[in-house]
Protein backbone atom coordinates (compact mmCIF):
# COMPACT_ATOMS: atom_id res chain seq x y z
CA UNK A 1 0.00 0.00 0.00
CA UNK A 2 1.05 3.59 -0.63
CA UNK A 3 0.36 4.45 3.01
CA UNK A 4 2.84 1.81 4.18
CA UNK A 5 5.48 3.25 1.89
CA UNK A 6 4.95 6.88 2.80
CA UNK A 7 4.10 6.87 6.50
CA UNK A 8 7.26 5.28 7.99
CA UNK A 9 9.70 7.67 6.24
CA UNK A 10 7.55 10.63 7.26
CA UNK A 11 7.50 9.44 10.87
CA UNK A 12 11.28 9.03 10.79
CA UNK A 13 11.66 12.57 9.42
CA UNK A 14 9.41 13.97 12.14
CA UNK A 15 11.38 12.11 14.81
CA UNK A 16 14.64 13.44 13.39
CA UNK A 17 13.40 17.04 13.36
CA UNK A 18 12.00 16.69 16.87
CA UNK A 19 15.30 15.32 18.18
CA UNK A 20 17.14 18.16 16.49
CA UNK A 21 14.87 20.79 18.01
CA UNK A 22 15.12 19.07 21.39
CA UNK A 23 18.91 19.10 21.20
CA UNK A 24 18.90 22.84 20.48
CA UNK A 25 16.56 23.51 23.43
CA UNK A 26 18.37 21.20 25.85
CA UNK A 27 21.84 22.48 24.99
CA UNK A 28 20.59 26.03 24.68
CA UNK A 29 22.89 26.49 21.68
CA UNK A 30 22.98 29.93 20.08
CA UNK A 31 21.72 30.13 16.51
CA UNK A 32 25.22 30.73 15.10
CA UNK A 33 26.36 27.34 16.44
CA UNK A 34 23.34 25.12 15.83
CA UNK A 35 20.11 26.66 14.56
CA UNK A 36 16.93 24.68 15.12
CA UNK A 37 15.04 23.09 12.26
CA UNK A 38 12.36 25.73 12.42
CA UNK A 39 14.88 28.55 12.00
CA UNK A 40 16.59 26.70 9.16
CA UNK A 41 13.23 26.05 7.50
CA UNK A 42 12.30 29.74 7.72
CA UNK A 43 15.67 30.78 6.32
CA UNK A 44 15.38 28.20 3.53
CA UNK A 45 12.01 29.61 2.47
CA UNK A 46 13.22 33.20 2.82
CA UNK A 47 16.38 32.57 0.80
CA UNK A 48 14.33 31.14 -2.04
CA UNK A 49 11.69 33.87 -1.76
CA UNK A 50 14.11 36.82 -1.86
CA UNK A 51 16.15 35.36 -4.72
CA UNK A 52 19.33 34.68 -2.73
CA UNK A 53 19.36 30.99 -3.55
CA UNK A 54 18.35 30.93 -7.19
CA UNK A 55 21.49 32.15 -9.05
CA UNK A 56 23.69 29.88 -6.94
CA UNK A 57 21.47 26.86 -7.55
CA UNK A 58 21.37 27.62 -11.27
CA UNK A 59 25.16 27.84 -11.43
CA UNK A 60 25.74 24.63 -9.50
CA UNK A 61 23.16 22.76 -11.57
CA UNK A 62 24.79 23.99 -14.77
CA UNK A 63 28.19 22.80 -13.57
CA UNK A 64 26.74 19.44 -12.61
CA UNK A 65 24.83 19.13 -15.88
CA UNK A 66 27.75 19.92 -18.17
CA UNK A 67 30.33 18.11 -16.05
CA UNK A 68 28.23 15.01 -15.53
CA UNK A 69 27.32 14.73 -19.21
CA UNK A 70 30.94 15.18 -20.30
CA UNK A 71 32.44 12.94 -17.62
CA UNK A 72 29.86 10.19 -18.09
CA UNK A 73 30.23 10.21 -21.87
CA UNK A 74 34.02 10.13 -21.66
CA UNK A 75 33.83 7.44 -18.98
CA UNK A 76 31.60 5.21 -21.09
CA UNK A 77 33.78 5.68 -24.14
CA UNK A 78 36.99 4.97 -22.24
CA UNK A 79 35.37 2.03 -20.46
CA UNK A 80 34.31 0.46 -23.74
CA UNK A 81 37.74 0.87 -25.30
CA UNK A 82 39.44 -0.50 -22.19
CA UNK A 83 37.09 -3.49 -22.14
CA UNK A 84 37.51 -4.34 -25.80
CA UNK A 85 41.20 -3.58 -26.33
CA UNK A 86 43.68 -5.39 -24.13
CA UNK A 87 46.42 -3.07 -25.39
CA UNK A 88 44.56 0.06 -24.29
CA UNK A 89 43.84 -1.66 -21.01
CA UNK A 90 47.49 -2.44 -20.37
CA UNK A 91 48.70 1.02 -21.40
CA UNK A 92 46.08 3.21 -19.76
CA UNK A 93 44.87 1.35 -16.68
CA UNK A 94 47.77 2.27 -14.35
CA UNK A 95 47.40 5.98 -15.10
CA UNK A 96 43.68 5.79 -14.63
CA UNK A 97 44.01 4.22 -11.20
CA UNK A 98 46.80 6.60 -10.24
CA UNK A 99 44.72 9.59 -11.31
CA UNK A 100 41.84 8.33 -9.26
CA UNK A 101 44.05 7.80 -6.21
CA UNK A 102 44.79 11.54 -6.09
CA UNK A 103 41.89 13.13 -4.18
CA UNK A 104 39.89 15.62 -6.19
CA UNK A 105 40.22 18.05 -3.26
CA UNK A 106 43.97 18.23 -3.97
CA UNK A 107 43.43 18.51 -7.70
CA UNK A 108 40.85 21.30 -7.55
CA UNK A 109 43.27 24.16 -6.77
CA UNK A 110 45.46 23.07 -9.68
CA UNK A 111 42.46 23.11 -11.99
CA UNK A 112 41.60 26.59 -10.71
CA UNK A 113 45.15 27.69 -11.48
CA UNK A 114 45.01 26.32 -15.01
CA UNK A 115 41.45 26.93 -16.05
CA UNK A 116 40.29 29.75 -13.79
CA UNK A 117 37.17 29.60 -11.68
CA UNK A 118 34.34 29.90 -14.17
CA UNK A 119 31.60 27.51 -15.15
CA UNK A 120 33.77 25.43 -17.48
CA UNK A 121 36.60 25.01 -14.97
CA UNK A 122 34.12 23.78 -12.38
CA UNK A 123 32.39 21.53 -14.88
CA UNK A 124 35.78 20.04 -15.68
CA UNK A 125 36.29 19.05 -12.05
CA UNK A 126 32.81 17.53 -11.98
CA UNK A 127 33.64 15.61 -15.16
CA UNK A 128 36.88 14.31 -13.61
CA UNK A 129 35.15 13.02 -10.53
CA UNK A 130 32.34 11.40 -12.56
CA UNK A 131 34.66 9.83 -15.10
CA UNK A 132 36.21 7.08 -12.98
CA UNK A 133 33.18 5.26 -11.54
CA UNK A 134 31.45 5.39 -14.92
CA UNK A 135 34.53 4.10 -16.74
CA UNK A 136 35.05 1.23 -14.29
CA UNK A 137 31.42 0.17 -14.26
CA UNK A 138 31.41 0.28 -18.07
CA UNK A 139 34.50 -1.96 -18.23
CA UNK A 140 32.87 -4.46 -15.89
CA UNK A 141 29.54 -4.32 -17.69
CA UNK A 142 31.04 -4.77 -21.16
CA UNK A 143 33.20 -7.65 -19.93
CA UNK A 144 30.05 -9.18 -18.52
CA UNK A 145 28.20 -9.22 -21.84
CA UNK A 146 27.33 -12.84 -22.59
CA UNK A 147 29.88 -14.11 -25.11
CA UNK A 148 27.31 -16.53 -26.45
CA UNK A 149 25.13 -13.60 -27.52
CA UNK A 150 28.13 -12.07 -29.26
CA UNK A 151 28.78 -15.32 -31.11
CA UNK A 152 25.12 -15.48 -32.09
CA UNK A 153 25.35 -11.94 -33.47
CA UNK A 154 28.56 -12.81 -35.29
CA UNK A 155 26.82 -15.70 -37.04
CA UNK A 156 24.59 -13.07 -38.68
CA UNK A 157 27.60 -11.06 -39.83
CA UNK A 158 27.09 -8.20 -37.43
CA UNK A 159 29.25 -5.14 -38.07
CA UNK A 160 31.24 -3.51 -35.29
CA UNK A 161 28.81 -0.63 -34.86
CA UNK A 162 25.77 -2.91 -35.05
CA UNK A 163 27.31 -5.12 -32.39
CA UNK A 164 27.80 -2.09 -30.15
CA UNK A 165 24.36 -0.62 -30.78
CA UNK A 166 22.22 -3.75 -30.86
CA UNK A 167 23.98 -6.12 -28.46
CA UNK A 168 26.70 -4.68 -26.26
CA UNK A 169 25.11 -1.40 -25.26
CA UNK A 170 21.71 -2.81 -24.27
CA UNK A 171 23.34 -5.77 -22.52
CA UNK A 172 25.76 -3.55 -20.59
CA UNK A 173 23.21 -0.82 -19.81
CA UNK A 174 22.19 -1.99 -16.31
CA UNK A 175 25.83 -2.04 -15.20
CA UNK A 176 26.59 1.32 -16.80
CA UNK A 177 23.54 2.86 -15.13
CA UNK A 178 24.84 1.61 -11.78
CA UNK A 179 28.02 3.59 -12.43
CA UNK A 180 26.00 6.65 -13.42
CA UNK A 181 24.12 6.42 -10.13
CA UNK A 182 27.39 6.65 -8.19
CA UNK A 183 28.64 9.29 -10.62
CA UNK A 184 25.69 11.62 -10.18
CA UNK A 185 26.08 11.85 -6.41
CA UNK A 186 29.81 12.41 -6.82
CA UNK A 187 29.01 15.14 -9.37
CA UNK A 188 27.34 17.17 -6.62
CA UNK A 189 30.39 16.75 -4.40
CA UNK A 190 32.65 17.75 -7.30
CA UNK A 191 30.69 20.92 -7.99
CA UNK A 192 30.75 22.08 -4.36
CA UNK A 193 34.48 21.30 -4.01
CA UNK A 194 35.20 23.15 -7.25
CA UNK A 195 33.29 26.20 -6.07
CA UNK A 196 35.18 26.24 -2.78
CA UNK A 197 38.42 26.75 -4.63
CA UNK A 198 37.17 29.88 -6.36
CA UNK A 199 34.32 31.50 -8.20
CA UNK A 200 31.65 34.01 -7.37
CA UNK A 201 28.46 32.01 -7.84
CA UNK A 202 27.38 28.54 -6.80
CA UNK A 203 26.16 26.76 -3.71
CA UNK A 204 29.74 26.10 -2.59
CA UNK A 205 30.40 29.82 -2.76
CA UNK A 206 27.20 30.51 -0.83
CA UNK A 207 28.37 28.17 1.94
CA UNK A 208 31.60 30.14 2.20
CA UNK A 209 29.72 33.43 2.20
CA UNK A 210 27.23 32.30 4.84
CA UNK A 211 29.99 31.06 7.08
CA UNK A 212 32.32 34.00 6.43
CA UNK A 213 31.39 37.54 5.46
CA UNK A 214 27.62 37.15 5.94
CA UNK A 215 27.95 35.05 9.09
CA UNK A 216 24.45 33.70 8.51
CA UNK A 217 24.57 30.17 9.92
CA UNK A 218 20.87 29.44 9.24
CA UNK A 219 21.61 30.29 5.59
CA UNK A 220 24.54 27.86 5.70
CA UNK A 221 22.17 25.13 6.86
CA UNK A 222 19.57 26.12 4.27
CA UNK A 223 22.26 25.81 1.59
CA UNK A 224 23.24 22.35 2.85
CA UNK A 225 19.58 21.37 2.69
CA UNK A 226 19.39 22.61 -0.89
CA UNK A 227 22.48 20.62 -1.85
CA UNK A 228 21.06 17.48 -0.25
CA UNK A 229 17.78 17.94 -2.12
CA UNK A 230 19.63 18.36 -5.43
CA UNK A 231 21.55 15.13 -4.75
CA UNK A 232 18.39 13.19 -3.94
CA UNK A 233 16.59 14.57 -6.99
CA UNK A 234 19.41 13.69 -9.41
CA UNK A 235 19.81 10.23 -7.90
CA UNK A 236 16.06 9.64 -8.26
CA UNK A 237 16.20 10.64 -11.93
CA UNK A 238 18.93 8.08 -12.66
CA UNK A 239 16.96 5.50 -10.68
CA UNK A 240 13.87 6.22 -12.78
CA UNK A 241 15.88 5.79 -15.98
CA UNK A 242 17.23 2.53 -14.60
CA UNK A 243 13.73 1.25 -13.84
CA UNK A 244 12.63 2.17 -17.32
CA UNK A 245 15.36 0.04 -18.87
CA UNK A 246 15.20 -2.81 -16.38
CA UNK A 247 14.86 -6.14 -18.17
CA UNK A 248 13.90 -9.35 -16.44
CA UNK A 249 16.75 -11.84 -16.77
CA UNK A 250 16.21 -14.50 -19.40
CA UNK B 1 41.21 -17.95 -32.90
CA UNK B 2 42.46 -16.01 -35.84
CA UNK B 3 43.38 -17.88 -38.94
CA UNK B 4 47.07 -18.18 -39.55
CA UNK B 5 48.38 -16.54 -42.68
CA UNK B 6 48.97 -20.02 -44.06
CA UNK B 7 45.48 -21.25 -43.13
CA UNK B 8 42.74 -21.59 -45.69
CA UNK B 9 40.83 -18.74 -44.15
CA UNK B 10 43.70 -16.42 -44.86
CA UNK B 11 44.28 -17.77 -48.31
CA UNK B 12 40.59 -17.58 -49.06
CA UNK B 13 40.74 -13.87 -48.52
CA UNK B 14 43.64 -13.77 -50.91
CA UNK B 15 41.64 -15.93 -53.24
CA UNK B 16 38.73 -13.56 -53.26
CA UNK B 17 40.93 -10.62 -53.96
CA UNK B 18 42.67 -12.51 -56.72
CA UNK B 19 39.44 -13.42 -58.34
CA UNK B 20 38.49 -9.77 -58.54
CA UNK B 21 41.82 -8.96 -60.04
CA UNK B 22 41.57 -11.73 -62.59
CA UNK B 23 38.13 -10.60 -63.59
CA UNK B 24 39.51 -7.17 -64.33
CA UNK B 25 42.28 -8.76 -66.33
CA UNK B 26 39.84 -10.80 -68.36
CA UNK B 27 37.71 -7.78 -69.09
CA UNK B 28 40.59 -5.68 -70.36
CA UNK B 29 43.03 -6.38 -73.16
CA UNK B 30 45.36 -9.26 -72.44
CA UNK B 31 48.10 -8.14 -70.13
CA UNK B 32 51.39 -9.69 -69.11
CA UNK B 33 50.26 -9.17 -65.51
CA UNK B 34 47.79 -12.04 -65.82
CA UNK B 35 50.67 -14.42 -66.29
CA UNK B 36 52.69 -13.05 -63.43
CA UNK B 37 54.16 -15.96 -61.46
CA UNK B 38 52.44 -15.06 -58.19
CA UNK B 39 48.98 -15.16 -59.66
CA UNK B 40 49.73 -18.38 -61.49
CA UNK B 41 50.98 -20.16 -58.39
CA UNK B 42 48.00 -19.17 -56.31
CA UNK B 43 45.56 -19.96 -59.05
CA UNK B 44 47.09 -23.35 -59.64
CA UNK B 45 46.96 -24.31 -56.01
CA UNK B 46 43.41 -23.13 -55.87
CA UNK B 47 40.88 -25.66 -57.00
CA UNK B 48 37.96 -23.35 -56.40
CA UNK B 49 39.41 -20.77 -58.70
CA UNK B 50 40.27 -23.19 -61.46
CA UNK B 51 36.83 -24.72 -61.65
CA UNK B 52 34.38 -22.64 -59.67
CA UNK B 53 31.46 -24.75 -60.94
CA UNK B 54 31.33 -28.53 -60.65
CA UNK B 55 31.45 -30.48 -63.87
CA UNK B 56 28.07 -30.91 -65.55
CA UNK B 57 26.64 -34.41 -65.42
CA UNK B 58 28.22 -35.37 -62.11
CA UNK B 59 24.90 -34.90 -60.30
CA UNK B 60 23.29 -32.19 -58.22
CA UNK B 61 25.55 -29.80 -56.37
CA UNK B 62 25.75 -30.96 -52.75
CA UNK B 63 24.28 -28.52 -50.26
CA UNK B 64 27.37 -28.96 -48.11
CA UNK B 65 30.73 -30.12 -49.34
CA UNK B 66 33.64 -30.67 -46.98
CA UNK B 67 37.02 -31.59 -48.31
CA UNK B 68 39.85 -32.55 -45.96
CA UNK B 69 38.51 -30.24 -43.26
CA UNK B 70 40.89 -30.19 -40.34
CA UNK B 71 40.60 -27.96 -37.32
CA UNK B 72 43.29 -27.42 -34.71
CA UNK B 73 43.92 -24.72 -32.18
CA UNK B 74 47.09 -23.72 -30.42
CA UNK B 75 46.71 -23.73 -26.66
CA UNK B 76 49.61 -23.35 -24.19
CA UNK B 77 52.14 -23.87 -26.97
CA UNK B 78 50.64 -27.17 -28.06
CA UNK B 79 48.55 -27.87 -31.13
CA UNK B 80 45.28 -29.55 -30.27
CA UNK B 81 43.62 -31.24 -33.16
CA UNK B 82 39.83 -31.28 -32.96
CA UNK B 83 38.83 -32.29 -36.48
CA UNK B 84 41.12 -34.65 -38.35
CA UNK B 85 40.48 -34.26 -42.04
CA UNK B 86 36.79 -34.72 -42.74
CA UNK B 87 35.31 -35.30 -46.18
CA UNK B 88 31.59 -35.04 -46.52
CA UNK B 89 28.86 -34.33 -49.06
CA UNK B 90 25.35 -33.60 -47.90
CA UNK B 91 22.56 -33.82 -50.49
CA UNK B 92 20.19 -30.84 -50.77
CA UNK B 93 17.05 -31.05 -48.65
CA UNK B 94 18.27 -34.00 -46.66
CA UNK B 95 18.71 -34.34 -42.93
CA UNK B 96 22.00 -35.54 -41.53
CA UNK B 97 22.49 -36.29 -37.85
CA UNK B 98 25.90 -36.14 -36.20
CA UNK B 99 26.47 -38.39 -33.22
CA UNK B 100 29.65 -38.95 -31.28
CA UNK B 101 31.10 -39.04 -27.79
CA UNK B 102 31.11 -35.94 -25.61
CA UNK B 103 33.69 -33.36 -26.60
CA UNK B 104 34.57 -35.10 -29.84
CA UNK B 105 34.23 -31.93 -31.87
CA UNK B 106 30.67 -32.10 -33.17
CA UNK B 107 29.99 -28.52 -32.15
CA UNK B 108 33.30 -27.45 -33.65
CA UNK B 109 32.39 -29.09 -36.93
CA UNK B 110 29.05 -27.27 -36.90
CA UNK B 111 30.81 -23.95 -36.28
CA UNK B 112 33.17 -24.62 -39.17
CA UNK B 113 30.21 -25.28 -41.47
CA UNK B 114 28.55 -22.12 -40.11
CA UNK B 115 31.68 -20.12 -40.94
CA UNK B 116 32.17 -19.14 -37.30
CA UNK B 117 35.46 -21.02 -37.11
CA UNK B 118 37.89 -21.15 -40.02
CA UNK B 119 39.04 -24.65 -40.98
CA UNK B 120 42.77 -24.98 -40.39
CA UNK B 121 43.12 -26.80 -43.69
CA UNK B 122 40.68 -28.09 -46.27
CA UNK B 123 37.66 -26.37 -47.67
CA UNK B 124 33.97 -25.88 -47.02
CA UNK B 125 31.50 -25.29 -49.82
CA UNK B 126 27.83 -24.48 -49.51
CA UNK B 127 25.76 -24.97 -52.64
CA UNK B 128 28.94 -25.26 -54.66
CA UNK B 129 30.43 -21.97 -53.53
CA UNK B 130 33.20 -21.65 -50.95
CA UNK B 131 32.31 -20.42 -47.49
CA UNK B 132 34.27 -17.46 -46.16
CA UNK B 133 33.13 -16.64 -42.66
CA UNK B 134 29.52 -16.42 -41.46
CA UNK B 135 27.12 -16.56 -44.36
CA UNK B 136 23.42 -15.96 -44.91
CA UNK B 137 23.22 -19.27 -46.76
CA UNK B 138 23.75 -21.04 -43.44
CA UNK B 139 21.60 -20.68 -40.32
CA UNK B 140 22.80 -21.91 -36.95
CA UNK B 141 20.66 -22.86 -33.96
CA UNK B 142 22.69 -23.08 -30.77
CA UNK B 143 22.23 -25.44 -27.88
CA UNK B 144 20.73 -22.58 -25.86
CA UNK B 145 18.22 -20.17 -27.42
CA UNK B 146 20.60 -17.19 -27.09
CA UNK B 147 17.80 -14.67 -27.38
CA UNK B 148 18.38 -11.01 -26.57
CA UNK B 149 16.49 -10.70 -23.26
CA UNK B 150 15.55 -7.05 -23.79
CA UNK B 151 13.86 -7.75 -27.11
CA UNK B 152 10.42 -9.19 -27.75
CA UNK B 153 10.16 -12.57 -29.46
CA UNK B 154 9.26 -10.81 -32.69
CA UNK B 155 12.23 -8.42 -32.47
CA UNK B 156 14.50 -11.36 -31.73
CA UNK B 157 13.33 -13.13 -34.87
CA UNK B 158 13.83 -9.90 -36.82
CA UNK B 159 17.38 -9.45 -35.48
CA UNK B 160 19.18 -11.02 -38.50
CA UNK B 161 16.97 -8.98 -40.85
CA UNK B 162 17.85 -5.81 -38.99
CA UNK B 163 21.55 -6.61 -39.30
CA UNK B 164 21.06 -7.32 -43.00
CA UNK B 165 19.54 -3.86 -43.35
CA UNK B 166 15.94 -4.76 -44.20
CA UNK B 167 13.34 -2.07 -43.56
CA UNK B 168 10.99 -2.17 -40.61
CA UNK B 169 7.88 -3.21 -42.53
CA UNK B 170 9.66 -6.17 -44.12
CA UNK B 171 11.13 -7.15 -40.77
CA UNK B 172 7.83 -7.11 -38.95
CA UNK B 173 6.00 -9.00 -41.67
CA UNK B 174 8.69 -11.65 -41.93
CA UNK B 175 8.98 -12.04 -38.15
CA UNK B 176 5.22 -12.60 -37.87
CA UNK B 177 5.41 -15.14 -40.68
CA UNK B 178 8.27 -17.03 -39.04
CA UNK B 179 6.65 -17.00 -35.61
CA UNK B 180 3.56 -18.50 -37.21
CA UNK B 181 5.73 -21.15 -38.81
CA UNK B 182 7.01 -22.29 -35.40
CA UNK B 183 3.56 -22.04 -33.80
CA UNK B 184 4.10 -18.86 -31.82
CA UNK B 185 1.90 -16.49 -33.78
CA UNK B 186 0.35 -15.07 -30.60
CA UNK B 187 3.63 -14.60 -28.77
CA UNK B 188 5.39 -11.92 -30.82
CA UNK B 189 5.22 -9.29 -28.11
CA UNK B 190 6.40 -11.54 -25.28
CA UNK B 191 9.87 -11.12 -23.81
CA UNK B 192 12.06 -14.25 -23.65
CA UNK B 193 11.65 -14.34 -19.85
CA UNK B 194 7.92 -14.81 -20.34
CA UNK B 195 8.38 -17.83 -22.61
CA UNK B 196 9.01 -21.45 -21.68
CA UNK B 197 12.30 -23.10 -22.59
CA UNK B 198 10.72 -24.87 -25.54
CA UNK B 199 9.12 -21.68 -26.83
CA UNK B 200 12.42 -19.85 -26.60
CA UNK B 201 14.13 -22.52 -28.66
CA UNK B 202 11.36 -22.24 -31.25
CA UNK B 203 11.96 -18.50 -31.41
CA UNK B 204 15.66 -19.28 -31.94
CA UNK B 205 14.78 -21.60 -34.82
CA UNK B 206 12.55 -18.94 -36.36
CA UNK B 207 15.42 -16.46 -36.06
CA UNK B 208 17.82 -18.86 -37.78
CA UNK B 209 15.35 -19.13 -40.67
CA UNK B 210 14.96 -15.36 -41.03
CA UNK B 211 17.43 -15.00 -43.90
CA UNK B 212 16.06 -18.11 -45.66
CA UNK B 213 19.23 -20.18 -45.35
CA UNK B 214 19.68 -23.17 -47.63
CA UNK B 215 21.39 -25.00 -44.79
CA UNK B 216 20.17 -25.11 -41.21
CA UNK B 217 22.57 -26.35 -38.55
CA UNK B 218 21.32 -27.35 -35.11
CA UNK B 219 23.57 -27.99 -32.13
CA UNK B 220 21.65 -30.29 -29.76
CA UNK B 221 18.69 -27.96 -30.10
CA UNK B 222 16.27 -29.80 -27.83
CA UNK B 223 18.69 -31.13 -25.24
CA UNK B 224 17.35 -28.85 -22.51
CA UNK B 225 13.79 -30.13 -22.92
CA UNK B 226 12.21 -33.02 -21.07
CA UNK B 227 11.96 -36.20 -23.12
CA UNK B 228 8.22 -36.01 -23.91
CA UNK B 229 8.41 -32.39 -25.05
CA UNK B 230 11.51 -33.25 -26.97
CA UNK B 231 9.74 -35.99 -28.86
CA UNK B 232 6.88 -33.67 -29.75
CA UNK B 233 9.41 -31.11 -30.90
CA UNK B 234 11.09 -33.62 -33.16
CA UNK B 235 7.77 -34.43 -34.86
CA UNK B 236 7.01 -30.74 -35.24
CA UNK B 237 10.46 -30.07 -36.49
CA UNK B 238 10.10 -32.61 -39.30
CA UNK B 239 6.83 -30.95 -40.32
CA UNK B 240 8.61 -27.59 -40.36
CA UNK B 241 11.42 -29.05 -42.45
CA UNK B 242 8.94 -30.32 -45.02
CA UNK B 243 7.63 -26.79 -45.40
CA UNK B 244 10.94 -24.96 -45.62
CA UNK B 245 12.88 -27.60 -47.55
CA UNK B 246 16.27 -26.68 -46.14
CA UNK B 247 19.22 -29.00 -45.76
CA UNK B 248 19.63 -29.90 -42.11
CA UNK B 249 22.61 -30.97 -40.05
CA UNK B 250 21.69 -31.75 -36.48
CA UNK B 251 24.04 -32.68 -33.66
CA UNK B 252 22.48 -34.94 -31.06
CA UNK B 253 23.42 -37.22 -28.20
CA UNK B 254 20.38 -39.39 -28.69
CA UNK B 255 20.58 -42.25 -31.16
CA UNK B 256 16.80 -42.49 -31.20
CA UNK B 257 16.51 -38.82 -32.07
CA UNK B 258 19.16 -39.17 -34.77
CA UNK B 259 17.36 -42.14 -36.37
CA UNK B 260 13.96 -40.49 -36.11
CA UNK B 261 15.06 -37.25 -37.78
CA UNK B 262 17.77 -38.12 -40.22
CA UNK B 263 18.28 -39.66 -43.64
CA UNK B 264 21.87 -40.37 -42.67
CA UNK B 265 23.51 -40.70 -39.31
CA UNK B 266 27.21 -39.88 -39.18
CA UNK B 267 29.16 -41.35 -36.29
CA UNK B 268 32.24 -39.41 -35.22
CA UNK B 269 35.21 -40.77 -33.30
CA UNK B 270 36.56 -39.21 -30.09
CA UNK B 271 38.83 -36.23 -30.57
CA UNK B 272 40.34 -35.66 -33.05
CA UNK B 273 37.07 -36.38 -34.78
CA UNK B 274 36.98 -38.46 -37.92
CA UNK B 275 34.10 -40.17 -39.62
CA UNK B 276 33.64 -43.67 -38.16
CA UNK B 277 30.42 -44.65 -39.88
CA UNK B 278 27.85 -43.29 -42.27
CA UNK B 279 24.58 -45.11 -41.58
CA UNK B 280 21.60 -44.64 -43.89
CA UNK B 281 18.20 -44.58 -42.19
CA UNK B 282 15.67 -46.49 -44.23
CA UNK B 283 12.45 -45.14 -42.84
CA UNK B 284 9.75 -43.61 -45.02
CA UNK B 285 8.56 -40.04 -44.51
CA UNK B 286 6.48 -38.55 -43.07
CA UNK B 287 7.63 -40.18 -39.89
CA UNK B 288 5.66 -40.71 -36.73
CA UNK B 289 6.86 -41.40 -33.20
CA UNK B 290 5.51 -44.95 -33.42
CA UNK B 291 7.80 -45.66 -36.37
CA UNK B 292 10.67 -46.08 -33.97
CA UNK B 293 9.32 -49.47 -32.96
CA UNK B 294 9.81 -50.90 -36.43
CA UNK B 295 12.31 -53.75 -36.51
CA UNK B 296 14.42 -52.05 -39.16
CA UNK B 297 14.80 -48.96 -37.05
CA UNK B 298 15.89 -50.96 -34.05
CA UNK B 299 18.50 -52.62 -36.21
CA UNK B 300 19.73 -49.24 -37.50
CA UNK B 301 19.93 -47.90 -33.96
CA UNK B 302 21.83 -50.98 -32.85
CA UNK B 303 24.27 -50.52 -35.70
CA UNK B 304 24.91 -46.92 -34.74
CA UNK B 305 25.33 -47.90 -31.13
CA UNK B 306 27.84 -50.56 -32.08
CA UNK B 307 29.90 -47.93 -33.88
CA UNK B 308 29.66 -45.62 -30.91
CA UNK B 309 30.70 -48.32 -28.48
CA UNK B 310 34.14 -48.05 -29.92
CA UNK B 311 34.13 -44.59 -28.41
CA UNK B 312 33.94 -43.62 -24.75
CA UNK B 313 31.79 -45.23 -22.06
CA UNK B 314 30.16 -41.89 -21.57
CA UNK B 315 28.67 -41.87 -25.03
CA UNK B 316 27.58 -45.47 -24.59
CA UNK B 317 25.70 -44.67 -21.40
CA UNK B 318 23.94 -41.74 -23.00
CA UNK B 319 23.07 -43.78 -26.04
CA UNK B 320 21.58 -46.77 -24.25
CA UNK B 321 19.84 -44.56 -21.75
CA UNK B 322 18.03 -42.71 -24.48
CA UNK B 323 16.64 -45.43 -26.62
CA UNK B 324 14.12 -47.08 -24.24
CA UNK B 325 12.44 -43.77 -23.43
CA UNK B 326 11.35 -43.54 -27.02
CA UNK B 327 9.80 -46.98 -26.95
CA UNK B 328 7.29 -46.53 -24.22
CA UNK B 329 3.93 -47.99 -25.21
CA UNK B 330 2.06 -44.72 -24.68
CA UNK B 331 4.09 -43.07 -27.41
CA UNK B 332 3.52 -45.87 -29.87
CA UNK B 333 -0.04 -44.63 -30.21
CA UNK B 334 0.34 -42.10 -32.99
Amino acid sequence: MIRDRVVPPLLALAAFLAAWQLLVFAGNYPTFILPGPLVVGQRFVAAWADGTMEPHVAMTLAEIGIGFAGGALAGMLAGYVLARSSLANRVASPYLVAAQAVPILALAPLMALWFGSGLLAHALIVALIVFFPVAISTVVAVHGVDRRLLEMARSYRVTRSQRLRLVELPAALPGILGGLRIGVTLAVVGAIVAEWTGGDTGLGVLINLARGSLFDIPLLFATLLTIALIGVALYSIVLLVERHYAVPPA
Amino acid sequence: MEAGTDGPFGSLHVRRRLRCRLRVVHAGPSSPRARSPRVMVTAESDRALRDPLPAIGVGPVPAIHLEGVRFAFRGSGRQTEVLAGLDLDVAPRSIVALVGPNGCGKSTLLRVIAGLLPASTGMVEVEGRPLIGPDSRVGLVFQEPRLLPWRSASANVAFPLEIAGRDRVTRERRAAELLGLVGLREWGRARPAELSGGMRQRVAIARALALEPAVLLLDEPFSALDSLTRERFNVEFLRLWERIGATIVVVTHSIAEAVFLADRVLVLSPRPARLVADVAVDLPRPRRPGDLDAAGVTRTAAEIRAHLEGATDDAFAVATGDVPSHRQPSEAVE
